[in-house]
């Protein structure tokens, strides 16, 4: 019966469309998707630009692109993945998912959601807006003083740097500051903490560390750029200043950024592996107390990345320890992904393959780190591609192959429709061999010393042949994405509709409508375990007719506002200023930020 | 808005909470790096040294400290003025309401003008942003931290008006008490900075 009054309602009752409807949407799965589309694109850039890379290093002593343009490259490459592509994409899982998974209609705050968004999107336009200056930022995306001072780096590069990086912080911590306060408040009834979906507890974590780590770097930033532009000294030796001082802070805030990066992949998989072996989650305490400890550790290791600077033994000895330690929740986490298959009935869907093959690959890239973890070994590796092969195999291998299982697993969620199965096959066997082949001989010509951050290598050191080997792989990793591209523009044209639980899911977003409606659930779910759906699909024996058509009427949402992008446009103005040297700009932008502030203050909500 | 929510708080509130432990990792490296470089400023002025510069001009220890133990006690007061004004909006006095309100008001623009007159000063002296460390750490940190009394003030004053307007009823105290967390945790931060900059030798 239900089936029948599916086949004659509509899919969901009439939303808003139009470009209107975008600019001033605060719909929690609509700012995910406008996430999720920006980052993507974003993605691409940073890929073209590593492609570049590739193209440069294919042979020895090329001359395909200058010094200069290789500095830049490699530069924005690391800036547009970290803060452009990994880290919204995992804001797109936050924004589409959290709400949906503890039973709540949006996050705490709609409107500084939509805000966050629209800071993320113009601090990414800022960024990449310097390539037409021919000023994209060259100084690494680590930034290490004194490279960065004025002496050093005299054009509007770093300027356009720092610019983009406080902007891209304003968004992160706003939209941390939201995503903690909605799970710490918007919790469905019985849904307590040991009960939430682990992806929830793991972006949860994740905005501990957003929060804690975010203003360190804003601070630095600030003291770079009062170097750069009024005369200071903070990483100048002339004048008194430690560049190490910069180091120190800029990696309090870099290593638990490369946390920030890899929880909500971790969190992605721990979803996706049990539906996809038919039982639940092995070790679930556990699972939520290695990412505590994880995160915990993660701010007391930072100087691991600084071993070669020389900081003594005792200092050496302590952050080589911690960083080993860090090893014992993260095998935790992989004995419990290991457990979860153990004796499961395995569906190998394309999710599955993606979180199976990122359970592989972030071993790889744990052991390498743990490599690097003892100062001795570390300075034999550091500057080199070994530690390329390293974080790739962490970053790429890790994150990005989570968040492709995630984009495979969610999809019929967010968009109603199933990915093509074959295209996805195709899609994660070109990923995972384009990949290996890529960065897996990175640790060979890393070990025999190839440095990197250098445009190219003479011919007598012989690393041309493995380099001409990893520049085929990265461009089958390319490939493997338009493969990806494909796949979602032919689910595009196709009318086959997907059903609201295809996966046979675990956790709340599955017993709703795909896509959902714009309030999510008709009736507030109560929670009376760990995987809701499973237990409710037990008592009535078997998979849950498809949810019934609600108009929504009587339920209140959140009307749509454009002074969330407003405020964000005053953000980036004020910035901005810094960059145009005219003060009356940043005045501008404060003026702007604060009519934006209280015009949604005032505004009915 | 009202939304039952799972640990019975206002949203509101756990928000500004969450924003101020975000805060003091803001601070927290900014007092870290004034004290990394603490006495490492190649030239003077400096702080509580006296300083003669190679060209024979003498400089004293810059700081007032006097002057902004004032600043330091009125902010202080401040705190205790915010709470009786947040009493006063709950059980709906609304003389007591505005009239602690105005004076915590007062004590920030009082604090605010110490800081510019304390500013304009040590530039007078010959201590700018760019002379040495001390100047660079210390300008920066105090100027952050004046720059956040200075939304406090603003904030409170937009609180103010609203109440004066009697937009301020006892249901809607909690408005007046997110100002006053955001207002409490700028004094914390200078019960921090003010010995660590003025008070330490």
């Amino acid at each position: 019966m239900a089936t029948t009054a599916l086949d004659h309602a509509p899919a969901h009752h009439a939303e808003k469309t139009g470009l209107w409807s975008w600019i001033t949407t605060v719909d929690h799965k609509r700012i995910g998707i406008l996430y999720g589309a920006t980052a993507f694109a974003f993605f691409l850039i940073g890929g073209i630009e590593a492609l570049l890379i590739r193209i440069q290093l294919a042979q020895p002593d090329q001359k395909f692109v200058s010094p200069e343009t290789y500095n830049q490259l490699f530069t924005m490459h690391g800036t547009t993945m970290i803060f452009l592509a990994v880290m919204p994409l995992s804001a797109m899982f936050f924004n589409y998912l959290i709400p949906l998974m503890i039973g709540a209609r949006d996050v705490a705050f709609p409107r500084l959601n939509a805000m966050s968004y629209w800071v993320f999107l113009f601090g990414g336009l800022v960024l990449n807006s310097s390539w037409l200056f021919h000023s994209a930022p060259d100084s690494g995306w680590f930034g290490y003083a004194n490279l960065t001072e004025k002496q050093y780096s005299p054009g509007a590069n770093v300027d356009f740097w720092i610019v983009g990086l406080q902007i891209l912080g304003i968004a992160s911590l706003a939209a941390a500051v939201n995503f903690f306060v909605t799970i710490v408040q918007l919790r469905a009834k019985g849904m307590r903490l040991m009960r939430m979906p682990i992806f929830v507890w793991m972006s949860f974590i994740t905005q501990v560390l957003l929060l804690l780590a975010f203003p360190v770097i804003t601070v630095a930033l600030v003291m770079l750029l009062m170097d750069r532009q009024f005369g200071t000294h903070f990483f100048i030796p002339a004048g008194g200043g430690d560049p190490i001082l910069w180091q120190h802070l800029f990696w309090v805030f870099g290593h638990p950024e490369v946390y920030i990066l890899i929880l909500p992949a971790f969190g992605v998989v721990s979803e996706v592996l049990p539906v996809f072996s038919r039982k639940p989650l092995f070790g679930y305490a556990a699972m939520v107390f290695s990412g505590c400890f994880i995160a915990f550790l993660g701010f007391g290791v930072w100087s691991h990345h600084m071993f070669a600077t020389g900081m003594g033994p005792f200092a050496d000895t302590f952050f080589s320890l911690v960083t080993m330690l860090i090893a014992v929740p993260t095998g935790v986490k992989i004995f419990n992904w290991i457990g979860t298959i153990w004796g499961g009935q395995l569906h190998f869907k394309t999710p599955m393959l993606f979180a199976l093959a990122f359970v592989a690959m972030f071993i790889i890239g744990g052991l390498s780190g743990v490599m690097h973890a003892s100062p001795p070994a570390d300075l034999q590796q550091t500057d080199t591609y070994f530690v390329v092969a390293h974080f790739h195999y962490v970053m790429f291998g890790g994150s990005i192959f989570a968040l492709t299982a995630g984009a495979y697993y969610w999809y019929p969620k967010m968009f109603g429709k199933m990915l093509d199965e074959g295209l996805g096959k195709l899609h994660f066997w070109l990923m995972l061999i384009g990949f290996n082949v890529t960065f897996f001989p990175m640790h060979f010509v890393g070990l025999n010393g190839m440095p990197r951050r250098v445009y190219t290598y003479p011919a007598e050191l012989n690393f041309g042949f493995w380099n001409l080997i990893e520049t085929f792989g990265a461009f089958t990793l390319g490939l493997s994405f338009l493969v990806f591209i494909v796949n979602v523009y032919k689910t595009w044209r196709s009318d086959a509709k997907a059903p609201a639980d295809p996966w046979n899911g675990a956790t709340l977003e599955w017993a709703i409508p795909s896509p959902p409606p714009e309030f999510n659930f008709a009736e507030l779910p109560v929670v009376v375990g760990r995987d809701p759906l499973w237990e409710l699909k037990r008592q009535r024996g078997g998979m849950l007719p498809e949810p019934p058509f609600h108009s929504g009427q009587g339920i209140h949402m959140p009307s749509p506002s454009y002074w969330p992008i407003v405020t964000a446009l005053g953000i980036a103005v004020f910035f901005c200023g810094f960059l145009v040297g005219f003060p009356y700009v940043n005045i501008a932008g404060v003026l702007l930020t604060f009519l934006g502030i209280y015009s949604w203050a005032f505004e009915p909500a | 808005m009202e939304i039952e929510t799972a640990t019975g708080l206002d949203t509101r509130k756990v928000a500004i909470w969450t924003f101020i432990g975000s805060e003091c990792l803001f601070f927290a490296t900014l007092i870290s790096t004034y004290l990394v470089y603490r006495g490492r400023s190649l030239v003077g002025p400096f702080p509580h040294e006296e300083w003669t510069s190679p060209t024979g001009q003498h400089f004293e220890p810059i700081l007032e400290i006097k002057l902004v133990t004032i600043g330091t006690a009125l902010l202080l007061f401040s705190s205790l003025f915010v709470v009786l004004a947040l009493y006063g909006a709950q059980k709906g006095k609304r003389g007591m309401m505005l009239g602690w309100l105005g004076a915590t008001i007062m004590c920030g623009i009082f604090f605010i003008s110490m800081q510019v007159y304390e500013f304009t000063h040590f530039v007078h002296e010959g201590l700018k942003l760019s002379t040495n460390l001390f100047g660079a750490s210390f300008f920066t940190l105090t100027g952050f931290h004046g720059t956040h009394v200075t939304i406090g003030v603003i904030w409170l004053t937009t609180v103010f008006i609203l109440a004066l307007r009697g937009k301020l009823p006892p249901e809607k105290a909690l408005n007046l008490e997110l100002a006053a967390l955001y207002w409490h945790f700028v004094d914390v931060v200078w019960i921090v900075i003010f010995p660590v900059v003025y008070l330490m030798k």
